[in-house]
């Protein structure tokens, strides 16, 4: 958990030479331990973390995007023109940070189930994040669920703030949650009651 | 006898593709399945597709099985015959099938002037002391019960194979409210998208990678799983083995082509493991060595959804164009030649390209 948040840093520190307008998301190899786990690495995260001003600006997607695979619908999903046109349909998705305003349409729309929208400075003490949520029942607005981090764990509690569910009826709800500050980079599922997921 | 100019065999997204592609070029087409409904594996597959907007990208396999389902349904050159499985291909172009209709079983013969084959796939077993437990599954049937027939498998799990038919599997499991205890992978690495694994990870799922089944165990259905570490030549290392409680084991490894028919009709086969075993030889038109017959979809090499979709255009096009009625083909192959070829230039397009090239190296070295 710390190694996400210290990705974060990655990003300021290491850098990839890009202005914070644009950044090429995960634009380098899929780490060994995400080959091997499914999780990926802090390497991995690095690669596609907005920049901090960005993230502390309001909400911003994070595409948790690491491999080249035949797949496109965040560029197309996107109504402001935040994700780049894809030249070949195997390359990964690049976001134009200023014209992401972390609406959360390409959460809904990504077959990966590989986005989030993150506002870090929801409150003083508090983050929001948007998350695809695919399991029944979904949460209610102002209930309280158990926050996952990216194994499955529970990590501390989320309060509901809002479930926004698709127009198309099978498209992929997403669920937006209040979580302590420091889990914003942390969380990535929730586990509700009466349901038996990650419990 | 029925005559179609085209006859398509298995109603699947190649098969539906070809039919719809033949169709539009004004040819007559009979559409065979055995199943009751058209869209194969895309009936029970709930989860959103990848690949390009053209193949549906993003729209979940469920609703892109009702989308073709439709149109193969009301398209007036095509005629939709289902409840029929095709039995057999003989030396004068006939083909044999047995179509049952309320439990009664009729026999029917067809000869069309070209076949196009889209029989999918079979999956493949594993070897190991239980396998024959009731509890054991191949993958497709876990998916059939949940996802078709909404009855649950089970409990408890143990998932073998963390390419994307297990990995998907696995979730929908989770979805269905089954416990998944761990997906077990012989593989050093997983073969499914990272996506996919990242998903079931979130759900608390572990991926044990570099393990296999050992042995499943019960009385008189299966209780209990122990798996093992095995190395890099695949064989078990003693002293690693981990138990597991489950009243499922649900095998995801691998999916062979369904070429029968096509051994029948003499057509040239190799064995590619690339593209899942003895495949048909067929040219970038998806024709096979014998004219007048294609191949589209798994039975060419197994691949994926949005590919079986492109091929069997392909394969549509090219059989309604030997007939003279495709008068745009160029334009419209190439097309779809473009698109294949973006939908397998990245790495997971890596082990089907080098299983058509190994496919073109055996041809030409059987002349």
């Amino acid at each position: 958990m710390r190694d996400d948040a210290s990705a974060a840093g990655a990003v300021k520190a290491g850098g990839r030479g890009d202005t914070p307008a644009a950044g090429a998301v995960g634009a380098g190899p899929v780490t060994r331990q995400l080959r091997k786990t499914g999780l990926p690495a802090v390497e991995d995260l690095a690669q596609v973390m907005p920049p901090e001003e960005v993230r502390r600006r309001g909400p911003v997607a994070v595409f948790e995007c690491f491999e080249r695979i035949p797949c496109d619908p965040c560029c197309w999903s996107c109504q402001r023109g935040a994700v780049k046109p894809f030249g070949d349909i195997n390359d990964l998705p690049e976001v134009d940070w200023e014209r992401c305003n972390g609406c959360g349409l390409c959460v809904a729309a990504c077959p990966g189930l590989a986005i989030f929208v993150v506002h870090e400075a929801y409150t003083d003490t508090t983050s929001l994040i948007k998350l695809p949520y695919e399991f029944l029942p979904l949460p209610e607005v102002g209930q309280l669920v158990g926050a996952l981090d990216r194994e499955g764990t529970r990590v501390g509690e989320a309060r509901v703030v809002r479930v926004h569910k698709q127009r198309e009826k099978m498209g992929t709800p997403v669920v937006w949650i209040e979580v302590e500050r420091d889990l914003a980079h942390v969380v990535r599922n929730v586990t509700v009651a009466g349901g038996e997921q990650g419990e | 006898m029925l005559n179609p100019q085209v006859m398509v065999v298995g109603a699947g997204p190649a098969g539906m593709s070809a039919a719809l592609a033949a169709a539009d070029c004004g040819v007559k087409v009979l559409l065979v399945d055995f199943f009751s409904e058209p869209g194969g594996q895309l009936v029970k597959q709930t989860h959103k597709f990848f690949g390009s907007r053209g193949e549906h990208a993003g729209v979940r396999g469920i609703e892109i099985a009702r989308l073709l389902g439709e149109k193969v349904r009301t398209h007036l050159g095509v005629e939709l015959l289902l409840d029929t499985q095709v039995l057999g291909y003989y030396p004068d172009g006939v083909l044999t099938m047995e179509r049952t209709v309320d439990g009664e079983s009729e026999y029917l013969k067809a000869r069309p002037r070209r076949l196009v084959v889209c029989a999918g796939a079979s999956e493949k077993p594993l070897a190991f002391p239980g396998n024959d437990l009731p509890g054991v599954y191949g993958a497709g049937a876990v998916q059939t019960l949940m996802n078709v027939h909404g009855v649950m498998p089970g409990r408890r799990a143990v998932m073998v194979g963390a390419g994307n038919i297990g990995l998907i599997i696995s979730y929908q499991l989770r979805q269905a409210r089954v416990e998944v205890a761990a997906v077990v992978e012989a593989a050093p690495v997983i073969g499914g998208y990272a996506v996919h694994a990242s998903k079931i990870r979130r759900l608390g799922v572990p991926i044990l990678t570099s393990h296999s089944v050992k042995e499943a165990h019960g009385e008189r259905e299966l209780e209990g799983v122990t798996v093992w570490r095995v190395d890099e030549r695949w064989q078990g290392i003693p002293g690693s083995e981990r138990h597991f409680e489950a009243d499922v084991l649900c095998l995801a490894v691998g999916l062979s082509p369904l070429a029968e028919l096509l051994w029948q009709a003499g057509c040239r086969m190799a064995y590619v493991p690339e593209l899942g075993g003895h495949v048909p030889w067929h040219d970038e038109h998806q024709q096979t060595s014998v004219p007048g017959i294609f191949v589209a979809g798994d039975a060419a090499g197994v691949e994926e959804a949005s590919s079986a979709m492109v091929t069997g255009r392909m394969a549509g096009l090219a059989a309604a164009a030997s007939l003279g009625s495709c008068p745009h083909y160029r334009e419209l192959a190439g097309e779809a030649r473009a698109q294949l070829e973006a939908l397998r230039a990245g790495p997971p397009g890596e082990k089907i390209r080098k299983g058509l090239a190994r496919l073109e190296e055996v041809a030409r070295r059987a002349g």
